[in-house]
């Protein structure tokens, strides 16, 4: 038999069903990883001991027959998602020490599945990030490495360890939040699966909030099937998220089990044809568009005239958000506090100490673009571009079913690379952002290697709480594309 | 659009964030770079385009106002950077206080 590390989580919960193994032996097996493998710092928190005992309740409830969908699989959770009595510290240091009194929605809904937490992923502070390197706690590996090149690569941001960890078999799975790419490009950069769901699917309830009309929580997984079977479980109406959907939650397996894709329509938008995107990733995304070709699908051009836009509207709409949200760490009531002589010196030696250079960096741009004069000329105009995507994709909809454009412009890049100027590091979500700004669900799948040996991604984009044909069409790019890579030692 | 160290001292004021004194131009000198690369909006005609506040079109639901929860002062209380002080120590759910430095002399 494979190693129980090895196996997806379809294997793992069939496996389970068959005991093969019980919920602690995996929890086991899978903690060994974390041990092995703590070097590539995809963890802030490991929680060893809460694993056993809740793989141990697992047991007891299966011996019960009372077997959820997630029952006794391990998963490795964001240290954005607030768990109850774990710290959870968004990777800054203003939250040093926080350790919530309560659960967050998503994390409850993967627990009553019968999921089991080995611990709490690394992360870019407050997810403000595209390569991790922006933790409190240091910037974590990517178990990828170019051929015959021993620099250390970033798994990509903000979720970086999630990814990391999917990819290292640490874990099958574990959960991420998207905000502008922060699971779609980690996902491509450690050649896992990455699945941002349509902004309202999953409660925001106990997240950490960064910009609240972007966030959105999602999985990561090894298959199409795998993330399918985790935001199955993460989803559904929750009113303490008032943005939350009050719709059902379809079964998202079966539509990732049924890769046909015949009379689908496939739109390739010509905008994301831009300058600075790598010529394989290019020939990659022609190369899918063939696959899905191949597999009955109908490509359509299509056309998004205000992509390059989107970039530049959301460094004005998320730190602005960022900055009204990152008002409420003030030293007083949680996480930490450096001494003044006054509230007002208090509050401000706290966040001075509390948060790193990039978080400091939005919460300006985002106080400036909201103050008194600015508003109209940044936030308001910003706005309004956010309508002109949001509009764009609407009428691409009505030509075609998904689009496939690239993830990432570029394969993962040695850590401390585009650190200068901060629009570089910017530029690395130029292919994820617009589908953020318009709400829309978005999904990498591992399509192919370069020629240094490192995965490549491709994105598809669905309608709006559409995630079921998304999840096909994502079903049909992975069985064609038959990735099955693995990075070199894990 | 470029942002002078006053500007980003006042900014900084703004948001309570301590800024060093060294840090000041630098800082003056990204941001402005980020403005200067956020200026491209501007090509962009959006006369009569209303505002996109959340990509969600459902109206935010009303709930009975009515109390849903409460006697929970001591998890409210137990994060406190600077300790609590509660009404009553064999009770802390009864209530209690988030300390601060003196604001009134």
């Amino acid at each position: 038999m494979a190693a129980l590390t090895d196996l997806t989580i379809a294997q793992l919960s069939a496996a389970l069903a068959r005991k093969d193994a019980s919920a602690l032996e995996v929890a086991d097996a899978h903690l060994k990883k974390l041990d092995e493998h703590r070097a590539l710092n995809a963890f802030i928190t490991e929680t060893p001991d809460k694993a056993r005992e809740m793989a141990q309740a697992s047991d007891a409830r299966r011996a019960k027959g009372e077997a959820g969908l997630l029952e006794g699989v391990p998963l490795a959770i964001k240290d954005l998602f607030c768990t109850e009595g774990v710290q959870t510290t968004a990777a800054s240091n203003i939250l040093k020490g926080f350790v919530p009194q309560y659960e967050s929605t998503v994390t409850a809904n993967l627990w009553k599945s019968g999921a089991v937490m080995v611990g709490k992923t690394n992360l870019d502070e407050f997810a403000m990030g595209s390569s991790n390197m922006t933790s409190h706690f240091g910037g974590v590996e990517n178990p990828w490495k170019r051929k015959g090149d021993n620099r250390k690569l970033v798994p990509g941001g903000s979720s970086g360890g999630s990814a990391a960890a999917v990819a290292a078999y640490m874990v099958p799975g574990s959960t991420g939040t998207d905000t502008g790419g922060s699971i779609r490009q980690p996902a491509a950069f450690c050649g896992i699966v990455g699945l941002k769901p349509t902004y309202g699917r999953c409660s925001r309830w106990g997240v950490v909030a960064f910009s609240s009309s972007l966030d959105q929580p999602g999985p990561f997984a090894r298959t199409v099937e795998d993330t399918a079977l985790l935001l199955h479980a993460m989803s559904g109406h929750d009113p303490k998220d008032s943005t939350s959907a009050p719709l059902p939650v379809p079964d998202f397996a079966a539509a990732a089990r049924n890769p046909d894709i015949r009379g689908m329509k496939v739109g390739i938008p010509k905008e994301y044809r831009v300058d600075g995107t790598s010529e394989e990733i290019v020939a990659l995304w022609s190369k899918g568009m063939d696959m899905l070709k191949a597999a009955g699908a109908e490509p359509v051009e299509v056309s998004l005239p205000h992509t390059k836009y989107a970039l530049p509207a959301y460094y004005i709409v998320a730190p602005a958000e960022c900055s009204s949200n990152l008002a409420r760490y003030d030293g007083v009531r949680f996480g930490l506090r450096v001494p003044g002589k006054d509230l007002t010196e208090l509050y401000e030696n706290t966040r001075g100490a509390g948060f790193g250079k990039e978080t400091r960096r939005r919460i300006l741009i985002g106080t400036y673009v909201l103050s008194a004069g600015y508003y109209d000329a940044y936030y308001k105009k910003a706005q309004q571009i956010r309508a002109l995507i949001a509009r764009d994709f609407k009428q691409a909809f009505e030509k075609c079913d998904v689009l496939l454009t690239p993830t990432a412009p570029t394969a993962a890049f040695a850590a401390g690379d585009k650190m200068d100027d901060p629009v570089t590091m910017y530029l690395n979500d130029m292919f994820t952002i617009p589908a953020s700004m318009a709400g829309l669900p978005g999904i990498s799948v591992p399509a192919g290697m370069d020629k240094d040996g490192l995965p490549l991604g491709l994105q598809l984009i669905g309608r709006a709480f559409d995630e079921e044909t998304l999840l096909r069409a994502a079903a049909a790019l992975e069985k064609a594309a038959a990735f099955g890579g693995r990075p070199a030692g894990y | 659009m470029s942002l002078d160290k006053e500007t980003v001292a006042r900014i900084a004021r703004l948001a309570r964030l301590k800024v060093p004194e060294e840090e000041l131009a630098p800082l003056a000198g990204e941001l402005s770079g980020i403005f200067a690369w956020i200026e491209q909006l501007n090509e962009v005609d959006t006369n009569n385009v209303e505002p996109m506040s959340s990509v969600s079109d459902v109206t935010l639901p009303m709930r009975a106002d009515k109390v849903t929860d409460g006697g929970i002062a001591a998890k409210v209380l137990a994060n406190a950077p600077g300790g609590a002080v509660f009404i009553d120590p064999s009770d802390k759910n009864a209530g209690g206080f988030f300390t601060v430095p003196k604001v009134v002399e």
